[in-house]
């Protein structure tokens, strides 16, 4: 059986043993969309106030906030184990357990869990990206839906990465250090809203660093056919989503290494 | 060419010290203090293949290391390992499909699955042929009295019956070698007996080659034709079981309650541990004197109300078998 198949019989797995649960899987999805949506009432409180900010207008910051959303709530969905990597598999020994089957450590943490509640965020996300579509009058041509679906996965990379690299502090720390949180859960309230209303050396973080800003800000403008008020050139806009990509080739790389350390110390 | 074959196996770990604290965990972060531990100094055997070895040894002694490397999750400092001509961290993935291991007091089944979907994960995990997979899965079930168990969700299993599910597990794609490390501990006494046949079993009529740790001399006087001691990261005895007992085990305690306030004695190959009252707790050794003709020469001079005989307990044993082997270089 491929990898692909595998994570299938993987995925039926986790929903049926998340089902033994159905109302405590239900509540989280419910509670995952409540709080998230605080997050949009905000965002909308201030523009409320302020009108647009520095040529933004509410409709196109809600196009940045909906597609960080749709990603992290996939990444978060599709890396679970990486998650939970520190306490549940370095802490406990578990991680012995991955070893010993005959396949790749990565794919089996993939295939740990799904978590249903994730939705939550990704309903959010979606019923925000529809709103603002009305209130932009905005057409979803072909182009606008497949770039969608090209920053989509872009993020999905860059946020996956973020977890992976999380990981692989484990094996350092064997708790997970709470410090990534500042780039997973910090990258995306920073991500949710256009770079160019950020200092200089955060906008230099996000983009040649941790290149949240080359999964939302950019592909974003491009679907949304604007320029970049900050004079990325406009051919660069469509193409920036591989930089998520590129972002986790180096993240698997470095959980390579991390789990070649732990083998040969055992911890 | 041994189906298992161990040379001059070495691993020393650098275990960080931390002081207590968040302080302490800050300032390990900046600066680690490391203490050198040297599990495995220096490991050889070998395995043919459809031997049964039981695997004995205190904790810390180099057993789980040992396992670790055997099962290719842990890379040795120096030594060779080569099980059916794979280097097992060398060649982890191939190797493990041939392999099964069972930790007792780990899971690898699915918590909240009932158990034959954590069966059908394997299958699927494994690669295991369908056909193949459901013939042994049977054979399986049948063998470890599994068919009431298979639509429990693991979580629900009690103990044993958990255990019986977990080597079932281990055996799906039917291994060659079963590392089997603690199989029977905190079980009850039905569920040990029936893992203890299930591998005397599985070793007789698959000709599945087993090694086994344990601390519970019952799995290794039950199963075992082969023991290797270790201690200190070396082998310190490899030899048939029935050797190892007469050299090491020989000693018998006897414990008595007698009528009045327990009397001296004085009988040849016989000392006195223990006094307490009108209790006393004898060691002595069965190849000088039967414990029945002892029995005898006791009750024959004083007035007895119980009486009894044990072995004295494997890290007794063990403990002193590091006394008569030149253990205090440690």
């Amino acid at each position: 059986m491929n990898a692909l198949a595998l994570l299938g019989r993987y995925f039926a797995a986790s929903m049926r043993s998340q089902m033994q649960y159905p109302a405590s899987a239900l509540m989280l999805t419910v509670g995952q969309l409540a709080s998230t949506a605080i997050e949009i009432v905000s965002i909308w409180a201030l523009f409320d106030r302020f009108g647009a900010i520095k040529g933004w207008e509410l409709g196109e910051v809600m196009f940045f906030y909906a597609f960080v959303g749709v990603s992290f709530a996939f990444a978060d969905f599709l890396t679970r184990g990486f998650d939970v990597f520190g306490s549940d598999f370095v802490r406990t020994g578990a991680f012995d357990r991955l070893l010993l089957r005959p396949r790749s450590a990565a794919l089996q943490l993939v295939g740990h869990d799904f978590r249903i509640s994730r939705f939550g965020r990704f309903f959010q996300a979606a019923i925000v990206l529809a709103v603002a579509t009305q209130m932009l009058h905005f057409v979803w041509t072909p182009q606008a839906i497949a770039l969608a679906l090209w920053t989509v996965a872009g993020g999905v990379a860059l946020f996956s990465a973020l977890f992976v690299l999380q990981a692989v502090l484990a094996f350092w720390t064997v708790e997970s250090l709470e410090a990534v949180n500042a780039l997973t859960y910090g990258g995306v309230y920073a991500g949710q809203l256009p770079i160019s209303l950020y200092a200089r050396w955060l906008r230099t973080f996000l983009i040649f660093i941790v290149p949240l800003a080359c999964v939302a800000y950019f592909p974003v403008l491009a679907i949304l056919g604007r320029s970049d008020p900050l004079g990325a050139p406009d051919e660069f806009l469509p193409v920036a989503p591989l930089a998520g990509f590129i972002f986790l080739g180096l993240s698997l790389l470095a959980w390579r290494f991390g789990v070649s350390k732990y083998t040969s110390t055992g911890s | 060419m041994p189906q298992i074959l161990v040379q001059d196996l070495a691993k020393t770990y650098r275990v960080a010290e931390r002081a207590p604290g968040m302080l302490g965990a800050v300032r390990g972060l900046v600066r680690r203090r490391w203490r050198t531990v040297e599990a495995l100094k220096n490991v050889s055997f070998s395995l043919e293949r459809g031997e049964l070895l039981g695997f004995i040894g205190p904790n810390g002694a180099g057993k789980s290391t040992t396992i670790k490397i055997l099962s290719g999750i842990l890379r040795p400092d120096s030594g060779r390992v080569e099980i059916e001509g794979l280097v097992p961290y060398a060649d982890r993935i191939k190797h493990v499909a041939r392999i099964g291991v069972v930790f007792g007091q780990r899971t690898q089944l699915w918590w909240d699955l009932p158990v034959i979907d954590g069966f059908d994960l394997l299958r699927d995990i494994y690669r295991v042929d369908p056909q193949r997979y459901k013939a042994t899965r049977d054979e399986l079930v049948a063998m470890l009295r599994l068919e009431k168990l298979l639509d429990q969700p693991v979580r629900q299993l009690s103990l044993g019956q958990r255990m019986r599910a977990e080597i079932g597990a281990a055996l799906l794609h039917e291994p060659s070698i079963l590392f089997l490390d603690e199989p029977t501990i905190g079980l009850d006494a039905p569920s040990k007996l029936a893992v203890r046949e299930f591998v005397k079993k599985l070793n007789q009529e698959h000709g599945v080659t087993v090694l086994l740790t344990t601390h519970d001399m019952h799995d290794i006087e039950a199963l075992a034709q082969r023991v290797i001691v270790i201690g200190h990261g070396r082998v310190l005895a490899d030899s048939p079981f029935e050797a190892l007992r007469a050299d090491v085990l020989a000693e018998r305690r006897l414990f008595v309650d007698f009528a009045q306030d327990a009397p001296a004695l004085d009988l040849p190959g016989v000392e006195v541990r223990n006094r307490d009252g009108r209790s006393l707790e004898l060691a002595f050794d069965p190849r000088i004197t039967s414990a029945p003709a002892l029995i005898a020469a006791i009750t024959a001079r004083h007035a007895v109300e119980d009486i009894h005989v044990e072995q004295p307990a494997i890290e007794e044993v063990i403990a002193r078998f590091y006394d008569l082997h030149g253990a205090n270089e440690a």
